[in-house]
């Protein structure tokens, strides 16, 4: 494992969970992601953002170990994922919208289901924890496929934090939840991140959400990392008063970001 | 390494879904019921028109018999596989220290539990209404269980790959298999009743050798040894090149981006 500074000179030193390495995923002629590289440390949460088809969503599958790259290396904790895959995956846990838990087992089942896989120890007093912290205890035996959105979101959560994961990937966690529900889930999962030393690769289209949880952000636009700093002061730094502004220009103008920026 | 927890997650997955699921038990034994009844009933009343001495409980109601159990050990793989698909799991399931070899395991072993439940249903309908006995096999069906087991679970894992391959849609290609294969594998009748060309396939088919030696020992002759010997050799060959295919499969899964994005069935 590997420790470095990062960030702004005098920043305390943080230890490396991920670290992807000149990434490139091509399918054909298409360029999904091209050359990025960036790293997440212990107790930091990163944010990846971008427009819909940016490459956030093929860098999380390719962190997973389900997305193989085209070209380039992702170590986490300093294990290379393709060489030590299992090893790797057993500190790596994730949620996202997209990946809901089967629907057919209730909640119990599948955490009892991912908790066996994940090789968890005391796996039925860590259920128990996880579905109070969540508040989901009274759907213990409620099939997944009939809970609520924001009831599935706490499902898929809980399912990611059975392994004490050192790496979080988080795929627009608090998409489908009320504000007061997103809240609520932000400040457990900062609460985790900080308790537990992990590294929390999260992406939203939230920007103000982005801006409160996350210690540095990653703007990609067409699979390139475009931009990359602290949310709170990125936006001066190009000129835009909020992050979301910087996200629209991201979005429309990537080319003379990429110019200001150089 | 092999870690048994990871297969027992897979068996213990299986065990939730079956458990107070009708739709899912009943499938396990209900068609093979209906066979076992269907077929003895014909075999009762070709025993009654046919004037010779040829009993055919053992010779069609055996064959029956010992051919669902084929398909279900088949069918025990495919359905475990395709809960997954169904579910839309692949993503959380992949995503975890699963090897492939582990997941092919928990297929298997799932698979053993409920094909051995049809099975059981199957010998109790059989004898119990149609005086069915396997007595007249003696320890030989010990070769023939087993090798029908082995085929059944590489005819599987080989299904699987293909609907991994070619998307959720392919799922109507699982389900006839054993029918189109039937023919083939000389269930009903001895192999030297096929064209050539056909008994060159049936050669291939480990199932083949094992109806033939049933055949053998009804008509009072000794079942061929070698026969036997290659047949499950065979069966084991297959199970190899169909997990070295599946495994084959996720690889390009994997590097095509397919196992991410599964239901939208590319096959690029």
């Amino acid at each position: 494992m590997t420790t470095e500074r990062s960030g702004a000179p005098g920043a305390p030193a943080v230890e490396k969970v991920l670290a992807a390495n000149d990434l490139c995923k091509c399918y054909g002629r298409t360029v999904a992601v091209d050359g990025v590289s960036f790293e997440v440390g212990r107790n930091e949460i990163v944010g990846l953002l971008g427009p819909n088809g940016a490459g956030k969503t093929t860098i999380i599958n390719m962190v997973l170990g389900i997305l193989e790259p085209t070209a380039g290396t992702i170590h986490i904790e300093g294990m290379d994922i393709a060489r030590h895959r299992r090893r790797a995956l057993a500190r790596t846990n994730f949620t996202a919208v997209y990946a809901p838990l089967p629907g057919n087992l209730t909640v119990y089942q599948n955490l009892r289901f991912f908790g066996l896989l994940y090789g968890v120890d005391g796996l039925a007093r860590k259920i128990d924890e996880l579905l109070e912290h969540f508040e989901i205890a009274r759907f213990r035996h409620s099939k997944c496929g009939v809970l609520s959105s924001g009831e599935q979101t706490r499902a898929g959560l809980a399912k990611a934090l059975l392994n004490q994961p050192h790496l979080l990937l988080l795929d627009e966690p608090t998409a489908s939840l009320d504000p007061a529900s997103a809240r609520d889930i932000r400040a457990k999962i900062c609460a985790f991140a900080a308790q537990e030393a992990v590294g929390v690769l999260w992406t939203s289209h939230n920007m103000a959400e982005v801006e409160k949880v996350c210690d540095r952000v990653l703007f990609l636009s067409h699979g390139k990392i475009l931009l990359e700093g602290n949310p709170k002061t990125l936006p001066g730094e190009y000129g835009k008063e909020t992050l979301e502004d910087l996200f629209v220009a991201v979005a429309r103008e990537p080319l003379t970001l990429e110019n200001n920026g150089t | 390494m092999m870690r048994l927890r990871h297969i027992a997650a897979i068996l213990l997955r299986q065990y939730y879904l079956f458990r107070g699921s009708p739709a899912r038990v009943l499938p396990l034994f209900v068609w093979a019921a209906v066979d076992i009844v269907l077929w003895g009933f014909i075999t009762r009343y070709l025993n009654a028109i046919t004037p010779s001495e040829l009993n055919f409980v053992p010779a069609l109601l055996g064959a029956v018999l010992l051919w669902d159990f084929f398909t279900r050990v088949m069918y025990g793989v495919t359905t475990t596989f395709l809960e997954d698909v169904w579910s839309r799991n692949f993503l959380n399931l992949f995503a975890t220290p699963l090897s492939i070899t582990e997941y092919l395991g928990g297929m298997v072993v799932s698979s053993i539990a409920t094909s051995f439940i049809g099975l059981i249903v199957m010998l109790v309908l059989a004898i119990a209404a149609f005086n069915l006995s396997f007595f007249i096999y003696g320890l030989l069906l010990v070769p023939f269980v087993l090798v029908l087991f082995l085929s059944g679970i590489g005819l599987g894992v080989l299904a699987c790959a293909l609907v991994l391959r070619y998307g959720p849609a392919a799922e109507w290609f699982v389900w006839p298999i054993p029918a189109a294969l039937s023919p083939f594998a000389a269930v009903f009748y001895p192999l030297a009743t096929l064209p050539p060309w056909m008994q060159y396939v049936a050669h291939l088919l480990p199932p083949s050798y094992i109806f033939e030696s049933m055949r053998a020992i009804l008509a009072g002759r000794p079942p061929s040894g070698m026969g036997l010997l290659w047949g499950l050799s065979l069966a084991l060959l297959y199970i190899l090149l169909a997990g070295w295919y599946f495994t084959r499969i996720y690889r390009h899964a994997v590097r095509t981006g397919l196992i991410a994005r599964y239901s939208a069935e590319t096959a690029s």
